[in-house]
């Protein structure tokens, strides 16, 4: 897919709002294998669900980033790998985020974010990374026909 | 061998045999000829042969075959559709054209890889195919390593020209495109009083009893590909002057005899052109000259494009030693981001500009070709000259001698043989069919001075009633989509066509249930 702004964050509302959850609902259970302690399987899916959403605000901020730096490539394109390659930056700064946010519990979200740890984080955040990574180069296109020629968009027309 | 201004393509010669042939009952009269708009008593009293169908398209290559396969998918019947053409496969011309241009079935061609003609989806992509089918776990990833870190690790993955001939038998089977397809030359498309239009075929010799036979349709699709390919003029000159086609070829023309006779005599090639094909003609002389081959090649620029080049730092290309670097012949978000998306909404003077902006010739950035090319310029076995060239003369020793102007003054330059790698498009009158469109139905030119077509591809000023027509392929370059000559292009074109079809309620629309049950079945290889 060849990326417009409008379609960056259509897209990363689809990715990581739908399937992102989907895949958040299977890993979870998996993941809380690693958590230190023993919470309930409902704790730790507030926690999950928490980071997800969190990967969706920030991404939404750095479609902005990715646009304005796709500006120097002559192509206008966004190769396979940076979607891959921009889970780094993305990851550190969910997790410090999660991290920040956690340690100031006058909250109850807050609060679950304070039980972030790095293990389990990079269990969900790594693989949920890869499923929607995988998910947009391959079956997007085929449930959506039209995505790939209009820039990411879902809705508004052509 | 061609003896006329532009290249010979398979078809034309059965189209010069159809058009001598005798039988004069139920051809076109004057009266036809001269009248834009014609009643169904006027093709009556000519006594040509009526057919009804839905949907016409003309031209019968891989242009035809895309739309078909998107109709058919919509869930259209096979019997709503002909494609009227000379091919017997939707894929012979260009399968002629990359042959002759040394791109044969095991090579690969210049298209990405999700750009899939014979699946409407692009998934799952010939890369996935090739690693699908491959041998091996190597094997295996090797394609889908490329994919994955193209353009940055690895240079673009493109499919080897059977895998698309081969995919497009099977989905052509699939479909059932046999019988939606006839064979002849269609002469003209005019529009009917009352709507809709007349496509007027010439059916192969003695397989009608009548010269002609008319297509009445509701909608009409002009897929007729290049209208020409068109020789440099001063070699044509060369050509027509001293009537040698053996030492002045054009690439697109078969010219294997350059490389067998190369292989038994040391010679000299000139090569014109810095676009793909001739990066292709490169490789098959550094081949050649690897399997002992004495040649020595001559290499002509027109533009010498030495590094980074383009107006900002937000639109410059790569280039080097003359070429100018790009994946495919426009740059990617001409396909579906960015530049489409501008190309389709900013206003005529923002998007000319845009256009003058991403045209030019181009490249694909090849290890392959860099290297060969730079051992040739290390062993002075390949030199680079820039110029133009004012006149080709025949010289001593059976060579072509071609005086090239350069800055630093005027060369002769004598060649064994002249390769002309250009690929100039013909005028889009020089196909009758277009000619008669801009002649008798209302069809204008664009800003680029080929066919004016709508976001949806149809023919700007040709409707006709209730009827539609479209017209997709390198004729509608210039109007609001820039890459219109190319696989996944015509897939965009088709997707649209099928949409606006949709909306005139001839098929339904393609929703995310028909998409997903028409994968499968395309996975199952069952018919739509």
């Amino acid at each position: 897919m060849l990326p417009t702004l409008n379609g960056r964050i259509q897209t990363r509302i689809f990715l990581v709002g739908v399937i992102g959850s989907i895949w958040t609902i299977i890993i979870t259970p998996f993941v809380a294998l690693f958590v230190e302690g023993e919470p309930t399987l409902g704790d730790v899916y507030q926690v999950t669900f928490e980071i997800l959403a969190l990967v969706l605000i920030l991404g939404i901020g750095w479609e902005f980033v990715y646009q304005g730096l796709m500006q120097f490539r002559w192509e206008k394109d966004w190769p396979t790998m940076f979607g891959y390659l921009t889970g780094i930056n993305e990851g550190i700064l969910v997790y410090l985020v999660a991290d920040s946010l956690g340690s100031d519990p006058t909250t109850e979200w807050r609060a679950y974010l304070g039980a972030v740890t790095l293990l389990p984080f990079l269990i969900h955040f790594v693989s949920t990374w890869i499923v929607i990574n995988l998910f947009a180069g391959n079956f997007m296109k085929m449930i959506f026909i039209r995505w790939r020629f209009r820039g990411g968009r879902l809705i508004g027309g052509w | 061998m061609s003896t006329t201004d532009s290249v010979s393509l398979p078809y034309e010669e059965l189209a010069a045999a159809v058009e001598s042939a005798g039988t004069a009952k139920g051809d076109l009269t004057d009266s036809l000829i001269a009248t834009s708009t014609w009643t169904d008593e006027m093709l009556a009293e000519a006594g040509i042969p009526v057919v009804d169908v839905p949907v016409v398209s003309v031209g019968g290559g891989i242009g035809s075959f895309v739309l078909a396969d998107y109709l058919r998918q919509a869930g259209m019947p096979a019997e709503h559709y002909k494609a009227l053409g000379a091919l017997d496969n939707p894929w012979d011309t260009y399968e002629y054209l990359t042959r002759c241009s040394q791109i044969p079935r095991p090579e690969r061609l210049r298209s990405d890889s999700g750009s899939t003609p014979d699946n409407i989806w692009g998934f799952p992509s010939y890369a996935t195919r090739e690693a699908m089918e491959a041998p091996g776990l190597v094997k295996k990833l090797d394609p889908l390593f490329n994919v994955a870190t193209e353009p940055i690790l690895t240079d673009y993955f493109t499919p080897r020209a059977g895998q698309v001939f081969k995919a497009l038998e099977v989905e052509a089977r699939r479909i059932g495109y046999d019988q939606m397809k006839a064979k002849g030359i269609v002469r003209m498309v005019r529009k009917r009083h009352g709507g809709g239009y007349f496509t007027i075929l010439t059916p192969a010799a003695g397989t009608t009893t009548t010269k002609r036979v008319a297509y009445r349709s509701t909608y009409v699709h002009v897929a007729v590909g290049y209208p020409g390919l068109r020789f440099l003029p001063d070699l044509q000159a060369y050509r027509t002057t001293h009537q040698d086609f053996h030492r002045v070829v054009n690439a697109y023309e078969p010219h294997e005899h350059v490389y067998e006779e190369l292989a038994k005599k040391p010679g000299t090639v000139l090569v014109r052109g810095a676009g793909i094909v001739a990066s292709r003609i490169l490789q098959r002389l550094c081949d050649e000259r690897d399997k002992g081959s004495q040649i020595q090649v001559i290499h002509l620029f027109r533009t010498y494009v030495d590094g980074s080049h383009g107006p900002s730092m937000f639109l410059r290309r790569k280039g080097s030693h003359g070429w100018a670097f790009q994946g495919f012949n426009y740059p990617k978000s001409c396909w579906g981001g960015q530049y489409k998306h501008n190309l389709e909404r900013w206003p005529d003077d923002k998007r000319n500009e845009l256009w003058d902006n991403l045209g030019g010739t181009t490249t694909p950035h090849r290890k392959l070709w860099l290297n060969q090319l730079k051992k040739g310029r290390a062993e002075g076995w390949y030199r680079e000259m820039v110029g133009t060239v004012d006149s080709v003369t025949p010289g001593a020793d059976a060579t072509v001698v071609s005086k090239v102007k350069t800055t630093q003054g005027v060369y002769d330059v004598a060649a064994n043989y002249v390769i002309d790698c250009t690929g100039l498009e013909a005028d889009i009158t020089e196909h009758r069919v277009l000619a008669d469109l801009l002649e008798h139905s209302g069809a204008v030119r664009n800003a680029k001075g080929k066919l004016q077509v709508e976001r949806h591809f149809e023919i700007t000023g040709t409707r006709s009633g209730v009827g539609k027509m479209y017209a997709v392929g390198s004729a509608t370059l210039g109007s609001y989509f820039a890459v219109v000559d190319s696989f996944l292009g015509l897939q965009y074109a088709g997707m649209r066509i099928v949409d606006d079809l949709a909306d005139e309620g001839f098929v339904p629309r393609i929703g995310i249930r028909r998409s997903i049950s028409q994968w499968r079945r395309w996975v199952k290889k069952t018919a739509p």
